[in-house]
Parts: structure tokens; C-alpha cells; sequence
């Protein structure tokens, strides 16, 4: 007797582990495909999975095999034109017959790839080099200053302001008309019945004394205090774009104005991208030209706070906006102009901006640069400075942000 | 078939809807014509499972539980994506040796389709499972469920004490072993522990016998001595071992203990898979062949209608077709369309014999065709069994014909086609073709200098100067690994001996 069980309703996923530990040794050719892959996209788009190669050759799995040469005989089906004897022209390249092992065929064996489909977790873990950003971005998130208050029904007790009139008089009008009823239910029976005049008295007196309105009755609008979600952040990214930055350095900014925008757009329905670059002059262009369109010229770092300052005047100025900053340089800057920035980013800038964060993309680790030594000096809370030489440091730049959020 | 026209009234269904109980229904009525013909199976454990989960299932190459490895994680990946663009369908079915036999069935197939892996997942592979010789002697059906759920428990617990990439490592090298965990000529020995206890007992009493305390008194020659000293000269193993995952597990000098254990896991797996790689024509020729049979059987009977015969016939003729080696979809012989061949064709020569069958097999020509075909079944593997039944009339409908590739000559050469000349000649090639020498090289250990520097020597027995392939290198180096010390390979050839030789340093001794 068979038995025939349902499995449809068991776990589906029952490959994951597999497929983790796969990922997980092929990491070092994953990361590069990924990095070609973070070069192509947005910085808005950058959160999806996508889809990554690698070279057949690096994932077989190798084992003792008979390979071509040698003498043998291959037995084939589908003869039609030979006859013992014939001779035949070897097949070029060596594919002539296949060995026995032709029958399972490899699906998909003529790619020179591996291609699969990163998900999007997968690929941003890939990408941030194992930081498990979904996490600490959730600790994070729902948290926010600003309050609301929304209508929570009725209460009994509250502020006179709150009174609630009619729900106030309804609930009196309940109330006198249930303990009222029995009692002018007997006065007309004893009216009727031509009762005892003191009785009749005694009830309508009765009655009389119900009070019209009477604290119980008292209703109060209730009012619940919740966090308001704040919905609208903008983010300026600001680049020193002159000839000293190179490619590779552009790729340490755009890491770190996309785990900014990330961390950003988890926390805000709509998060707004003005990208500033400067060369002794800022202009604010798309990101595109921001990333990828080369410029020359000298460095004045004033150029692109003072740009800052007149758009978020122009553009988004009051309360509804969060504003956070961002600023990625090699640090060179020249004459008055570190002092000047200085000065401007911290009275005028950093108390518009919830968060002011400073990347410094230096050629050395260790040298001081002219613009980093300025803003050492600034101890608002709001800012944050950090040199970054690799890739793996971008993500500690956040970390400050992350905390000083969460407490 | 087609001349009666059974009355559909008895049929179990129309059309493509399943349900549970229509399942049941059909598992009954194919069940009960599979016990009129004879068929002695496991008992079912029929599972019905999303395509999701299908994919599952085949990354675990077949078992319904696995240790955790990145190779099965590729396999998935390659699957998924492959179905993803559609570039591959779904296997309808899936088939467990085990005991219960579990077969899986795929939520989305119809009605028909449900019937026909029925058929032959669970009355066809099974009885295959359950009757062949080589599953009989090299798995135990009834364990396998449970011992791998003990390896992927075991595998877990060294991943959590030695490290992921230690354990990882580890399975890499063995499965890179894989095809060399079995002992073709020593068989897992059927001797039970009272017997092994009996022979040590008698081998003692014969000795008790024997003793003298005279011998004692006999002055010894100088000679032994240097017959000690030859005996330790002497090659280690004495005879070579052509189980590499066995002799690693039993000898390799650096092995922890739950890295044997993994040797030992995989050698188990590789031996359960054995008998599979050696029965795929026959394996897949017998269920194809009975689901055929138990269908038409239930049409005969009317107990299923037109449509539900032109779906499984079409889904039939796909599997059984075979491209000629001039096609594009040509990509070997289709162990399905040989095997289903080979088992009608011993029907037929059973029943209807011609002069030709009479001359060719005396023995079966006109004998009962359930019995010999249940005797092939149980005592054949592809290589015996294409060399005993493949008939001339079978060799002339596949059209095939042997080519010869000698590698000093300038042009292959048709070496025999489907004649009266070649019948033989075709035959034996074609058997010859699925013996295990053509899949797997043959490799042996040779020498271990347990005395010496500790160094492994194997030998590749090169046959017809076929080489390895490049790989090789690689996959010595996993030996390395597994066996700590340097490990060697020397080409043997039948003709002209030791031709080459490749050496791989172990890591661990270098850095020593």
C-alpha cells in the first residue's frame, strides 16, 4: 500500500545554506563582479540584486578523468551512408564522438560564465563588504523627534478644553431617561389608580431631582501623542572634483554617498539628491557628470558651501526638511580658503543640517591636509570627519551617524 | 491499442485535474497490475512537492537529505537559473532508493502525467531498486534516510568545532575522490560477526592443537633475519588498492579522526551512488518499459480514456527518442530509448521469435517473457546485459555502427556497422562502452612507504595510451591534502610500463 503525503507546505527553501556557502567561496570573484557592477548603476538604484558571472573554469570541481588521444572505438547510432572501412575526416577541435560521459549533458555548458541572479540582500552584503547593514539600519529605524497628536476616541476625564458637548449631553439624555422611566411608569399607574396624593408627590419629586447633567456624563476628546514620520529628507553631496581626484577615489565617494542614501532612505519616504562638485567653482549638476565627467582646475572648498547654503535657502528652507551633508576631498585646499570653509560649514551650515559627515580621500594615510586640519577644529555633534583609504572604512563613518541616532 | 475502443464509462478521470484521492485511485489500480505481472517493490512513499521544491530535490543529487557544501549550492544555482529562463524543464519525477521508496510528484503536473511517474518511479525504479544485484549488494536501502541525517548532523558539528573552511576543504578533496571510494572486486562482505568469531575460534584450537613444545628446542637459522628485513622491504599495500577514499581512511599518516569520519561519509555516499552509474540503461529501459506496459494495460481495461493515453504517449515518445550522431540534439546514446528498446525486443523475441532471434538466443527465443525478463533485471548490469541481449534487429533500428579512433592514423575509421559482419563487433563495442573503465580511469594505489618518507604512489593503469585529463594535477593536490605527505602518480602503460610520472608536494610538509 502507497502512501501519499503532501509536502507541498514544507520548507521551500531547504538550499539556502547551500547556496550562502557557495557564495561565500566564491566571494573574491563575486566582490569584482559586483564592483563592475556598482560603476554602471545610481546611487538611487543601488539596492536591487543583479545578476553576476563567473568563470566556468574557477567552480569545477575536478576529478580523474579520460581525456582525448589514445586509441578507442565509440559506438554511434544513425547510420546511413557508411559501410566498414570508410574512412572519416577527424572532426576539427578535437570534439570528434565525446566519451561515454556525453549523455548527461551539462546544461548550459557552452557559456564561459557561471550567471546567476544575486538577490538583493546577497548584493548588498557583497557590496558593503559584509556589513550587515539591513541590521543595524532596522535598530535604527522609527525613531524621530517630532511628535503628533492624533484623536483616540473619548475619555472621562480630561481638560475642560477637551469637552466633548454633545457626546457629553447624549450620555446625560441616556442616563435620565433610564433612571426616570421606572419611576414615571408608576406615577401613571398610581394617577391612573388614583393613588395616595403623598405617593404621587414623593415620585414626582423623584424624578425631578435626576440631574440634567451630571459628572459621569463628562466626555473628554482623547488625544494620543505618536512620532510623525518625518518625510522628507535631502541629501547634498558635495565633491571636490578637481584633477587630483582620481577614478578610484570617486569610487570611495560614491560608496559612501550611496550608504548614506541608503541608510537615508530607510528612514524617509522621500529623500531628495542635490549633487554639488567644485573646482574653483561649484555647479550643481546630475549625478552622471558628478561621477564620471572629468574636470581641471584649482580647489576653493567655499565655492560649493556657499552653493549649498543658497539652494537649501532657495529650495529647502523651514522645518519640513531634514538635511544632511556630505562632503567627500582629498583635503587639498589653498591659502584662506580651509579657515574661511571652516568657519562658514560651522555657523551657517551645521545647525540647518541634522548630520554634516567629512570624507577625506587623501593619497597618504598619515599627512595632514590643509582642509582635514580646519575642520578638526569643529566640535559640533552633528559632524563627523573621517579619512578613508579603503573601501572597508567608508562603512565607519556611518557607524557615528548610526549611533548617535539610535540613542 | 488503437483498434479497441474501450467504454470510457470505468475510467478513473478525465482530463488533466488531480486530487488526493484520484492519486490513490491510481496508485491502487497501477499497483494492483504491477503485482499481476510479477513486480516485487518496496512499499511507496509518494510526495507531493511544489516545482520549488523539485529544484531542491535535485541539488541534493537524489537523497532526500544532504550534508550542507558549496557544490550542491552551484548545482542548485544552475538549476534555478536554468529554469528561470527556461532554458530547461522540470525532470517529471524523481526517485529515492530507499526503503520506503520515495518518489516525488510535482504539484503542476496533470493527471496523466501523475499516473505515468507513478508507473515508473514507483513501480518501475522501484522493483529495480529492490531485485538488481549491484543495489542489493552495495546500498542499504533501508538505512540511507538515516545515515544521512547522522552525516549532516556530524558535518554540522565540524563545521561548529573546526572551522567551515577546515571541513570545507576537507569534502572538496574527498569528492574530488569521489569515483575512486569503491571496490569493484571486493564486495561488502556478507560474513556475519558469528561467523568471524567462529573462524578466530577454530584458527585457535588448530594452533592448540599443533603446539609442541619440541619446536621450541630447534636452533633458529640465521637466515630468518634477513627474510624479516625483506618482508619490511617489501611493496605496501601488497596488493594495490583501487578504493583511494578507503585506504586514505584507513592509512593516511595526518588524518584527525573526524576527517576519517568525512572520508568515510563520502565513501559511503559514492558507494551508494555506485550501482546507479552502472544500471542507467537498464535502470531507465525497465521503468520506461513498465510504465508503457502498466498504462496500455490500464487503457486495455478502459480504466483510462483517449486523452489521458495521447498525453502520456506523448510525453513517452520524447523520452525514448533518439537523435542520430549527425543531429543537433545529438549528445550520446539516450540510456531511456536503448533501454526501453533492449526490453521490448526481449519481450518480443520471448513471444514472436523469428529464425534470426532462434539463432541468436536459443536460450530465450520462445521462453516465458516475464521470467527472463525479471532474470535480466535482477542479475545484469549495462555492460553485460547490452553484451548478452542487444539483438541484430535492435542494432539495425538504431542504425549504429563503431567508429575507430586511433590516434596515430590520420582519418577515423568505420570500424563495423549494423551487418551480419558487424553484429558481433557492434555489440561487444557498445558493451564495452558502459563498462566503468571508459567513465572512470582506472587508478590504484601502489605503494604507501609507510616505512620510509610516508609518500603515496598511485598508478594510473593507462589502457590504449588514453591519457588523463588535466585535472588530474588538481586532483592530486586534493589527495595531498587528505593525505599529508608527498603524494605521486605514475602513468602505467599495458604495453611500455612506467611512461610519466607527476609529483605534488604536500603543503603541510613543506612548511615543516
Amino acid at each position: 500500500m502507497s502512501m501519499i503525503i503532501d509536502r507541498r507546505l514544507n520548507d521551500r527553501n531547504k538550499n539556502a545554506t547551500n547556496r550562502q556557502r557557495f557564495i561565500r567561496r566564491y566571494k573574491k570573484q563575486l566582490k569584482r563582479a559586483v564592483s563592475d557592477m556598482v560603476a554602471e548603476r545610481s546611487i538611487t538604484d543601488m539596492s536591487r540584486g543583479g545578476e553576476v558571472g563567473i568563470p566556468v573554469k574557477d567552480i569545477s570541481e575536478p576529478r580523474f578523468r579520460v581525456g582525448q588521444g589514445g586509441d578507442r572505438e565509440m559506438v554511434h547510432p544513425g547510420n546511413r551512408e557508411f559501410t566498414k572501412g570508410d574512412l572519416i575526416q577527424r572532426p576539427q577541435g578535437g570534439g570528434g564522438g565525446g566519451s561515454g560521459e556525453g549523455g548527461g549533458g551539462e546544461g548550459g555548458g557552452g557559456q564561459d560564465s557561471f550567471m546567476f541572479t544575486l538577490s538583493k540582500d546577497e548584493f548588498m552584503s557583497l557590496f558593503f563588504d559584509d556589513l550587515e547593514l539591513p541590521r543595524l539600519a532596522r535598530t535604527v529605524l522609527g525613531d524621530s523627534n517630532q511628535f503628533k497628536y492624533r484623536r483616540a476616541g473619548y475619555t472621562p476625564s480630561g481638560v475642560p478644553a477637551n469637552l466633548s458637548i454633545p457626546r457629553s449631553l447624549k450620555n446625560a439624555m441616556a442616563r435620565r431617561i433610564a433612571l426616570q422611566a421606572p419611576l414615571k411608569q408608576q406615577l401613571r399607574e398610581l394617577e391612573q389608580g388614583e393613588g395616595n396624593e403623598d405617593d404621587i408627590e414623593a415620585l414626582q419629586e423623584r424624578i425631578e431631582r435626576v440631574p440634567f447633567l451630571d459628572e459621569y456624563d463628562l466626555r473628554f476628546r482623547h488625544r494620543v501623542k505618536e512620532p510623525k514620520p518625518i518625510s522628507r529628507a535631502v541629501m547634498f553631496c558635495l565633491m571636490d572634483v578637481s584633477a587630483s581626484m582620481s577614478e578610484q577615489k570617486k569610487d570611495l565617494a560614491k560608496r559612501f554617498f550611496t550608504l548614506l542614501y541608503m541608510f537615508l532612505s530607510r528612514k524617509y519616504e522621500q529623500v531628495e539628491l542635490v549633487f554639488i562638485r567644485h573646482t574653483s567653482n561649484a555647479e550643481e549638476v546630475d549625478e552622471e557628470a558628478f561621477f564620471h565627467d572629468p574636470q581641471t582646475g584649482g580647489t576653493v572648498v567655499m565655492s560649493a558651501l556657499n552653493m549649498m547654503v543658497d539652494i537649501i535657502e532657495e529650495r529647502y528652507s523651514g522645518n519640513d526638511w531634514n538635511i544632511y551633508g556630505a562632503q567627500v576631498s582629498d583635503g587639498d585646499a589653498f591659502g584662506s580658503d580651509p579657515q574661511r570653509s571652516c568657519a562658514r560649514l560651522s555657523k551657517d551650515i551645521l545647525p540647518l543640517c541634522r548630520y554634516f559627515a567629512y570624507v577625506e580621500v587623501p593619497d597618504s594615510p598619515n599627512a595632514m591636509t590643509p582642509l582635514g586640519g580646519a575642520y578638526s577644529q569643529i566640535t559640533n555633534a552633528n559632524f563627523a570627519m573621517k579619512t578613508v583609504m579603503h573601501r572597508s572604512d567608508v562603512y565607519p563613518v556611518l557607524r557615528d551617524l548610526f549611533q548617535k541616532e539610535a540613542a | 491499442m488503437t483498434k479497441s475502443s474501450p467504454s470510457s464509462d470505468k475510467a478513473l478521470s478525465h482530463g488533466g485535474d488531480w486530487n488526493f484521492e484520484l492519486l490513490q485511485e491510481y496508485d491502487q489500480e497501477i499497483g494492483k497490475i504491477a503485482r499481476e505481472f510479477g513486480l516485487d517493490t518496496y512499499p511507496n512513499q509518494i510526495e507531493v512537492i511544489s516545482s520549488e521544491q523539485m529544484l531542491d530535490a535535485y541539488a541534493s543529487v537524489g537523497l532526500p537529505i544532504s550534508y550542507t557544501h558549496w557544490s550542491y549550492g552551484k548545482e542548485f544555482i544552475r538549476n534555478e537559473e536554468g529554469y528561470r529562463r527556461g532554458m530547461r524543464g522540470l525532470a517529471y519525477e524523481l526517485v529515492i532508493n530507499s526503503d520506503p521508496c520515495i518518489a516525488y510528484l510535482m504539484e503542476d503536473n496533470s493527471m496523466p502525467m501523475q499516473a505515468l511517474v507513478i508507473a515508473h518511479a514507483c513501480y518501475g525504479h522501484n522493483s529495480f531498486f529492490k531485485g538488481n544485484y549491484l543495489f542489493k549488494q552495495w546500498t542499504s536501502a533501508d538505512a540511507i534516510v538515516d545515515y544521512m541525517v547522522f552525516a549532516r548532523k556530524y558535518i554540522f558539528e565540524c563545521e561548529q568545532k573546526y572551522g567551515i573552511d577546515r571541513v570545507e576543504e576537507t569534502i572538496d578533496a574527498c569528492h574530488a575522490l569521489m569515483d575512486h571510494g569503491v571496490d569493484r572486486f571486493h564486495r561488502p562482505s556478507p560474513l556475519s560477526a558469528f561467523d568471524e568469531l567462529q573462524r578466530q575460534h577454530e584458527r585457535a584450537e588448530h594452533a592448540r592443537k599443533q603446539y609442541d613444545d619440541i619446536w621450541r628446542t630447534l636452533p633458529k637459522k640465521a637466515k630468518r633475519e634477513d627474510e624479516a628485513g625483506k618482508v619490511d622491504k617489501e611493496r605496501f599495500p601488497p596488493e594495490p588498492q583501487e578504493n583511494l577514499l578507503y585506504f586514505i581512511e584507513k592509512y593516511s599518516p595526518t588524518l584527525e579522526t573526524w576527517q576519517r569520519e568525512i572520508v568515510r561519509i563520502v565513501r559511503k555516499l559514492a558507494q551508494y551512488f555506485y550501482p546507479q552509474g552502472m544500471t542507467k540503461v537498464m535502470n531507465e529501459g525497465w521503468a520506461t518499459f513498465w510504465h508503457y506496459t502498466l498504462l496500455n494495460t490500464m487503457y486495455d481495461r478502459g480504466l483510462v480514456d483517449d486523452g489521458f493515453m495521447f498525453e502520456v504517449l506523448q510525453s513517452h515518445t520524447n523520452v525514448v527518442m533518439q537523435p542520430g550522431f549527425d543531429s543537433r540534439y545529438y549528445s550520446g546514446i539516450n540510456p531511456y530509448a536503448l533501454g526501453f528498446s533492449m526490453m521490448r525486443d526481449i519481450r518480443r523475441i520471448c513471444e514472436n521469435p523469428d529464425d534470426e532471434d532462434r539463432h541468436w538466443f536459443p536460450d530465450i527465443a520462445g521462453s516465458d517473457w516475464r521470467e527472463t525478463l525479471d532474470f535480466a533485471m535482477r542479475n545484469y548490469k549495462d555492460e553485460s546485459f547490452i553484451g548478452q541481449f542487444l539483438s541484430p534487429k535492435l542494432i539495425r533500428e538504431f542504425h549504429l555502427f563503431a567508429i575507430a579512433d586511433i590516434q596515430k592514423d590520420e582519418h577515423l575509421r568505420v570500424a563495423a556497422i549494423h551487418d551480419e559482419e558487424g553484429y558481433r563487433e557492434v555489440r561487444r563495442l557498445l558493451s564495452r562502452q558502459y563498462n566503468r573503465d571508459m567513465l572512470v580511469p582506472d587508478i590504484q594505489v601502489y605503494k604507501y612507504d609507510h616505512m620510509g618518507d610516508r609518500s603515496l604512489t598511485l598508478r594510473y593503469n593507462r589502457l590504449r595510451e588514453r591519457p588523463l585529463t588535466e585535472d588530474a594535477a588538481e586532483v592530486l593536490k586534493h589527495l595531498s591534502l587528505l593525505w599529508g605527505f608527498e603524494v605521486k602518480m605514475e602513468v602505467f602503460d599495458d604495453k611500455e610500463g612506467v611512461v610519466d610520472e607527476m609529483v605534488v608536494q604536500s603543503a603541510r610538509q613543506m612548511r615543516h
